[in-house]
Parts: structure tokens; sequence; C-alpha cells
């Protein structure tokens, strides 16, 4: 079984309209891979469908997950086997503590029978915090009430921590974020990376690729991905513009 | 995602949800006719002036038409021949657990019954149906001078104090209802607090309905003295029946000058069960009563906790949690009686409707023209899970005069897609990511709640979540 992230020629629509048309890539474990594009060419449906986002329907194509097709899972299925996604925009929790929810999320992915040590867990949560560079009191607040953008995606970043996820989608992690914000972001992220993770970076921006040096860029537009390469394509397409791949495309099949 | 759940099928799973075979020696039969009445009171060889009390009430309940003029026509459904008023085993409350009898000590045990006694409490008081079969309080808050007995035995073995209070609170032509308990009360707790004491463990009571048919009409007053304190907290359930079952109680409570009575209800009724209870206070100077009351389960419930601020600088306060299921309705809510300067009250309620559920807050604030410096403050929360819920809010609020200040909020709110598929991405399931909402939409007002009550209350909450999903 190879241990990989892959995506096969994958088609999605949502109201009768395709979004993803054909797409295909693999992120094989330890690595971390940047989808990049302009706005309107899908990188945010392929994440939310990945994760299994009820609103969008897959018409065909596949996602293997280590050699499983996930497509059939429920939402809470596929993070409970690893797949992880941090949300461009997270959702407020009112009332729910982060170590509460946290502790929820921990505590689903036990064996049945199984109890979660609250010592143990604290121990866990608190020494995530300090890789991240958080204040302790930032637990006992409600998920995401009234946070900054930066402490939005500072939590999500927490929350990829202590789940443990073998892979993580990040979609757009870096909007929002002013420069010493998505510095801390990206230190919490490459302090994760490490051959356990495999990361699917998603970004409009190679502002984000300077601190977090990815292994390889996939170009995405009109809902497939049209170039990949190393890191050295994220430099050439913020010199020359999407224009430049978007020139060299041909007409996308109408389907 | 929360409008595919819409048309639930609430199964309740509580362990509340047995029965066992009745062996009642004592069963006054279907319907209600003063013959029902002589009966009962024979059999709890009443004092006169209660069994002349009954006969009157008896009159007053006839007289009174259904308040269906406001409230659910649902109430019609309920037919008052069919009912049996009064049930029991013929025997007098046990002090010792070991001699109430088995078939009913299980139920108790099963229940959890007196394994919290042990832990934490002061008292217990077990009633199943219409009389106590275990009355218990630790030696240290008896020589104290607290007194907590059922009320059968109050009013005999302390008419000095039960007669001076009794159906002052609540008179019997309050409502028709309150006049039904008048007729054909039995069971329920008395509780006398000498000044100064203050009990430090809450009394509990525990209020069990065993039988089909069955009406239980229990009568709870409670006098804490000047300066005096106390917590009392009841727990209510009853197995799930294809009939109609009626539950109403009378709760009536004196604080004197001074004194802090704080009174918490967890209720999990099956679904078939008719709530409809008065509870009211009366506080008198400085004094200060706290209603903490949780409606979970029942067919129809209605109940207002009120407070009748009779006395300078006198406090009161109703916190309610209410979650009306698929084809459930709670109508709670507070009412608030200022009467002198000073006074201020606090009303909180959180309802969450599921499915058809309905939720409705009713509520009254009165404060006259005469009166000074007196203030309320109203906050109504409703969380909606479906898009078949109903949520319903009728404040009534009188305040005259210059210098008293209310405040009223009220809010609705949804639990959104979005914020499900947030939390199963994190690995919950749907059913664990609703509950999780709606204990975070209770949270503020739980954190208040002593400790076992809110651990039990985040408990039945998730029982409820997961009938409720998919």
């Amino acid at each position: 079984m190879t241990k990989e992230l892959a995506i096969h020629n994958l088609r999605v629509e949502i109201a009768e309209q395709e979004i993803v048309r054909g797409l295909s890539l693999t992120v094989p474990l330890g690595e971390v891979h940047a989808v990049m594009g302009p706005n309107g060419s899908g990188k945010s449906t392929l994440a939310k469908v990945l994760a299994g986002h009820p609103d969008y329907k897959v018409t065909s194509g596949q996602v293997l997950m280590d050699g499983e097709n996930i497509l059939d899972l429920a939402p809470d299925e596929r993070a409970r086997k690893g797949l992880f996604l941090a949300f461009q925009y997270p959702s407020e929790i009112p009332g729910v503590t982060i170590a509460n929810f946290l502790r929820a999320a921990v505590a689903a992915r036990m064996p049945e029978g199984e109890e979660l040590e609250a010592t143990d867990y604290y121990a866990q949560l608190y020494q995530k915090m300090d890789l991240l560079e958080m204040d302790r009191s930032f637990t006992s607040r409600a998920v995401n009430e009234g946070f900054s953008g930066g402490e939005k995606k500072r939590n999500e970043i927490l929350q990829l921590a202590m789940l443990q996820s073998k892979y993580a989608v990040l979609d757009e992690t870096d909007s929002g974020l002013d420069i010493d914000a998505l510095k801390v972001v990206a230190n919490g992220v490459n302090s994760l990376r490490g051959p356990e993770l495999g990361v699917l970076l998603i970004t409009h921006y190679q502002r984000l690729l300077d601190y977090i040096v990815p292994d390889r860029v996939h170009v995405m537009v009109q809902g497939r991905i049209v170039r990949s390469g190393d890191k050295d394509l994220a430099l050439e397409l913020e010199e020359k513009g999407y224009d430049w791949v978007r020139d060299d495309l041909p007409e996308p099949a109408l389907v | 995602m929360t409008t595919e759940t819409s048309t639930l099928d609430l199964e309740r799973s509580d362990k509340g949800d047995f029965f066992y075979p009745e062996t009642h020696l004592h069963d006054a039969g279907v319907g209600l006719t003063e013959k029902t009445i002589h009966y009962i009171s024979d059999i709890k060889e009443d004092p006169d002036w209660v069994r002349a009390f009954r006969l009157n009430a008896l009159k007053t309940f006839l007289s009174k038409p259904m308040p269906t003029h406001w409230a659910s026509r649902d109430l019609e459904a309920i037919v008052f021949d069919n009912i049996r008023y009064y049930l029991s085993a013929g025997t007098q409350p046990k002090r010792n657990w070991e001699d109430v009898p088995d078939d009913v000590k299980r139920t108790f045990e099963r229940l959890g019954i007196p394994e919290q006694e042990r832990k934490f409490l002061a008292g217990v008081e077990a009633q199943f149906d219409s009389e106590a079969v275990y009355s218990n309080i630790k030696k240290a808050v008896g020589e104290q001078g607290v007194i907590f007995v059922g009320s059968t035995d109050g009013l005999k073995e302390h008419p000095e104090i039960f007669r001076k209070w009794f159906g002052k609170v609540i008179p019997t032509g309050d409502n028709k209802f309150s006049a039904l308990n008048s007729a054909v009360f039995s069971g329920g707790s008395f509780i006398y607090v000498p000044p100064g004491v203050k009990v430090k463990h809450p009394l509990q009571a525990y209020f069990r309905i065993n039988a089909e048919n069955f009406g239980q009409f229990e009568r709870t007053l409670i006098i804490v003295d000047e300066g005096a304190e106390l917590t009392y907290m009841e727990g209510c359930t009853a197995p799930k029946f294809n009939t109609a079952t009626l539950h109403s109680a009378v709760v009536e409570l004196v604080a004197l000058k001074g004194a802090k009575i704080q009174y918490i209800t967890v209720q999990n009724w099956s679904a078939n069960v008719f709530n409809l209870v008065t509870k009211r206070a009366l506080a008198h100077e400085e004094a200060e009563v706290k209603w903490i009351d949780c409606n979970i389960g029942s067919r129809l419930t209605m109940k207002y906790p009120g407070v009748v601020l009779k006395g300078r600088k006198a406090r009161g306060e109703v916190l309610s949690i209410a979650l009306a299921g698929n084809g459930q309705h709670q109508d709670t809510g507070a009412k608030m009686v200022h009467a002198a300067d000073e006074t201020t009250s606090n009303i909180i309620s959180k309802s969450i409707s599921i499915g058809e559920g309905r939720a409705t807050y009713r509520g009254l604030v009165h404060i006259p023209k005469h009166l000074k410096n007196c203030r309320n403050n109203t906050e109504c929360d409703a969380l909606l899970i479906n898009s078949t819920s109903r949520t319903d809010t009728y404040p009534a609020i009188t305040v005259r005069g210059t210098g008293n200040s209310v405040q009223h909020e009220a809010s609705v709110s949804q639990v959104s897609a979005e914020q499900i598929f947030y939390m199963q991405q994190r690995g919950l399931t749907e059913a664990q990511a609703m509950s999780l909402s709606v204990n975070g939409f209770v949270n503020d007002l739980v954190r208040q709640f002593p400790m076992e009550y809110s651990v039990e209350l985040k408990r039945l909450i998730e029982l409820e979540m997961e009938g409720s999903v998919g």
C-alpha cells in the first residue's frame, strides 16, 4: 500500500455547474504540495470536497487515502481516518471552549471503551500550544468566537497539531493574515512537517511559500491541474502571472 | 444537513424508561368525585381541616374552565375521568434504605438513588406514585432543627408551621391545576429550616411515576426562616406508556427575612406526560430565591416558577432551560411580582427546539407605580435545531412609576450546517456535534448549577440529541 493522498480524475459539481473538471494530484506522506491558482479556479471547492462537504456532488473520480477510497465516507469518518482540513473561514461554536472542543475531538479518536485521561490531554495540549507560541488562556475561549483572523488560523493549526492527522489540507491559510501572524502560522506548520504528515497547501499568493517551502507546486486553472513543478514554479508564476499558464492552456473540453 | 433530519423519531433510550408491575394496596380507581376525595382523606387519615380544604378545592377545580383561551388546546386531550388519582402500597416511608420494598428499591437503584445520597446529599425523599417510600435526613442536619418529611407527615406533625403557610403562596383558585392538586394532593416534601441555619449540602426529592393512567399530585412546602439557607433539588422520571399520564404539582416556598433558597429541578419525563405545575415563592425583606428549572421530555409542560418580592430589597431569579423534542411542547417561563421597593429580579431562559418540537417562553414581570428602585432583567434565547422547529416568546412586562427599570433581550438562533460540518471535520459524529452545540448554547447557565446536576444535564442532552439525528 502506498502512503499517499491520491486524487484521480475528480469531477465535482454544485447546482449543476461543474467546478472541478477531471483533476488528478498525488501527495505522498511526508511531502508538502502547494496548489496555486487564480480566484474561481476551484481550489476551495477541492478542499471542501476532500473533507466531504454535503453541498458538493462528486460525479466521477476517486480520492484514495493510503489506498482506500474515502468518497463514500461521512466527513467525520474521513477525519477520524486522518484527514484534516484547516478552513478558510472556520465556524464559531458559541459557548464551547477550545479545550472542551479539542477534548471531544481527541476522545472521538479513542478506541471504544477507552477514556481520555485529563492530565495526559492537558499535558499534550500545553506542549502543542508552547510550540505554536500560544497563550494558555486561549483554550478557555469559545471556539472562534470573536477571534481575529490570525487567532482563527492559529486555532486551526493547533487543532491540526492535536489531532495527529496524516493528511492536512490547508485552505487559504494565509488569507487575512498580516506578516507577523503569517510567520507564526508558517512556523507552526513547519514544526509539524515530517515523515508522518502530508500537506496540501492551497493558496492564491506565492507569499506563504516563502515561509513554507513546498516539495511540489501545482497550478490549478478552471478545475484542473495545468502545470506541476518544484518550488521554482511558484516564483515563476509570481513573476509572470496566471495569464502565463492560462495562455498555455488548451481549451478545456466541454462536458 | 439540519433540514434533512426534520422527520425525527425521538425514541428515548433513557435510563428512566422501564417499569415494574404494580402492587398497589390502595387505588382510588379512575375518575374524580367527592368519593375520590373521601377515599384519599380516609387512607391518609387527614385532619378535618385538610378534608374540608380538599372538598372545597374540588369545587373550584370543577368550576374553572381549561385555560385554552391562552394556553395550548392540547390540554383538551386530558381525560380527567380516565385518570387514577391515588395509588400507594399503603406503607409508611422508610428511614432505612434496606426496608424499602424490593421492587421499589430496584426502581430507584436503577435511577442511581441512593448512590447520590451517600455521595453528596444532606437528605433524600423518594416518592413512588402517590406516596413517599423513603425519606432520610442526615443526622447532623436533623440535629440543627431542620425538618425534612413528606407533606402528609408535615401537616400532622408540625401543624403550627404547616398551616400557617400552606396554600398561602399559591391559593387553591390560582389556576385550574393548582385547584386539582389542592383537591387530591399526596406526597411531596415539607421542609423547615430554623433561623440562621445554613444547610450545607442539598436536600433532594425524587419523584417517580410507575403506573399507567396515573396522576401524580405532589405538594411541596418549604419554609426557610430568617437568615437561613437551603438548596433543594428534585428529579422526575416516568416510563413510556401508551396513554397519557398527568403530573400536576404545587410547590410553595417561603423565604423569610434574609433567607436564601435555591430550588433546582431536573425533570426528564417520558413523552406522554402532561406536566402542569405551579411553583411560586414568597420572598421577604432581603431574601433571595433562585429557581433553576430544567425541563426535558413530557408531551406538554406548562410551568412558570414565580417569586413574589414582598419585602424591601428582596431578590428573585429564574434560570430556565427547556428542551422540546419532536412532538413536544415546552411552555415555560417565569413570573416576577415586585411588591416592595428596591426589589430586583432576573430571568434567563434558554430553549432548544428539535424536529417539530415547540418551545414557548411566557413571562410576567409586574412593577407597580408606587414602588421605587426596582429592577428586572429578562433574557430569552432560543435555539432551533431543524427548520421545522418552533419557538415563541410571550413576555408580559408591566412597569409603572419612575425610577424603576427593566431590560428585555431575546434572541433566536439556528444551528448552521456549516457549524456542524466544521465539527464533523474534527471527527465528531453529527449527533455529537449537535449535542456539543446545544451544550455550548446552555453552557453559561449550566455553569451556575451544582456540579452533579450539570453533569447529569449534559448527559441528558446528549441522549436527547443522539435520538434526534439521522
